[in-house]
């Protein structure tokens, strides 16, 4: 007994899987995804071979390695999801978006997901925008959702193109 | 010191033994192919299941792994787990048909037919490269990656990797791969192609990086071209 307490705690001052683990949500979070650059240098600094890393990296569905759009859309296919009509939802998002799930537009705005449930089935059908929970969600109310979040989207971008022309006035 | 029964014999085998070690030093046969004295056990291919335990109790584990313990009772042929084992040969004739080493052990075994769909691929995933590469080699260039039907075998980001010194050991230990020297080839009886090589690594490195037997060199096509026949 006493000696398996004492891998234990060795175990622990080790960094293990677990660790890798929370060290790769955190480059996730900050990230979006998880840069090779910083992987590498997590290996090197950690002193954590670059393949355990890699192993978990690839493991975890919740990790991605390619860049991810700036709103994550996640749609759900669980049971209760499935049964009130996800397909369609999802479908009605995929053809709007014009991409299938699991890729991120050209434009890099959007990346699309499919899941297999989200833990909130009272509210099925669910569509997660960017961390959102919308709950029963039909295809008409998915292109409503889709409308707000291009209007936010232009909006943020004209702002950004008056600040430019303030600036650019006050330049000349 | 611990007792246990092994096909009947009462034995006694030191602490920390697992049953496949037992076994094999009593003298009994039991095949694997994840297994490598030098390395960790793994567990992986199955091969080496015994049964454990009597009548309705008996299960099989997979004795590469599983530590003697007292008044164990071990059965390392029965019917039960030559049936098993034939099933899981057949099972892996069809993942990788071409492999030596697997066909071997099913014409071993009578394996004779496969009732599966031919899958032709190169690796079983016993893991034996990845730890050649880890615990014998201190590399860690190897490693699994993905889940599930995606599992397989590769460097970080799937490109060489930094560790890696090319020493061949991962390429060495497969029981599976082609890339290995496929022996003496028939339209040229005297090959002697491990005779006539120094070691590729002397080229980048001071010392030799491996003492393998042959030497990888001819398996990585440095002395003679691989000539693959099946």
């Amino acid at each position: 007994m006493e000696e398996r307490t004492r891998t234990d705690l060795e175990n622990l001052k080790k960094p293990n899987g677990s660790s890798v683990v929370s060290l790769l949500q955190e480059v996730q979070e900050k990230y979006n995804y998880l840069p090779e650059e910083i992987l590498r240098e997590i290996a090197k600094e950690r002193d954590i071979p670059l393949i355990d890393i890699y192993s978990v990296a690839t493991f975890y569905k919740a990790f991605s390695l390619a860049p991810k759009g700036k709103h994550k859309i996640v749609t759900c296919s669980g049971t209760a999801c499935h049964v009130r009509g996800s397909e369609k939802v999802a479908r009605e998002i995929s053809r709007v978006l014009g991409i299938e799930p699991g890729y991120t537009t050209k434009d890099g705005l959007y990346s699309l997901e499919n899941v297999n449930c989200l833990g909130a089935c009272a509210l099925a059908p669910l569509v997660v925008v960017d961390g959102k929970y919308h709950g029963n969600v039909t295809p008409a109310k998915a292109l409503e959702l889709f409308k707000m979040y291009t209007v936010h989207e232009k909006e943020e971008k004209e702002e950004a193109g008056c600040r430019c022309a303030t600036a650019k006035e006050l330049a000349k | 010191m611990i007792n246990l029964t092994l096909n009947g014999m009462e034995i006694k085998v030191e602490k920390r033994t697992t049953l496949l070690e037992a076994a094999k030093f009593y003298g009994i046969e039991i095949p694997a192919l994840c297994y490598d004295e030098a390395l960790s056990p793994y567990g992986a291919c199955r091969l080496c299941l015994v049964e454990i335990g009597t009548g309705n109790h008996s299960r099989l584990v997979s004795s590469c792994t599983y530590p003697a313990r007292d008044g164990l009772i071990v059965r390392t042929h029965t019917e039960r787990v030559i049936k098993a084992r034939k099933l899981l040969l057949e099972l892996y004739l069809a993942t990788c048909p071409s492999s030596r080493t697997i066909q071997d052990m099913a014409s071993k075994h009578g394996v004779t037919t496969v009732r599966f769909k031919q899958k032709n691929e190169e690796c079983i995933l016993c893991g034996l490269c990845v730890r050649m590469c880890a615990e014998q080699m201190q590399g860690k260039a190897i490693g699994f990656v993905n889940r599930g039907i995606k599992r397989r075998i590769t460097a970080p980001f799937a490109k060489k990797s930094e560790e890696c010194r090319l020493c061949g050991g991962c390429m060495y230990i497969c029981p599976a791969c082609q890339a290995r020297c496929q022996g003496p080839q028939e339209e040229n009886p005297v090959c002697n192609a491990c005779l006539n090589l120094s070691p590729p690594c002397l080229d980048y490195f001071q010392e030799a990086m491996c003492y393998m037997d042959p030497c990888v060199a001819c398996e990585l096509g440095t002395g003679r071209k691989a000539k693959f026949t099946y």
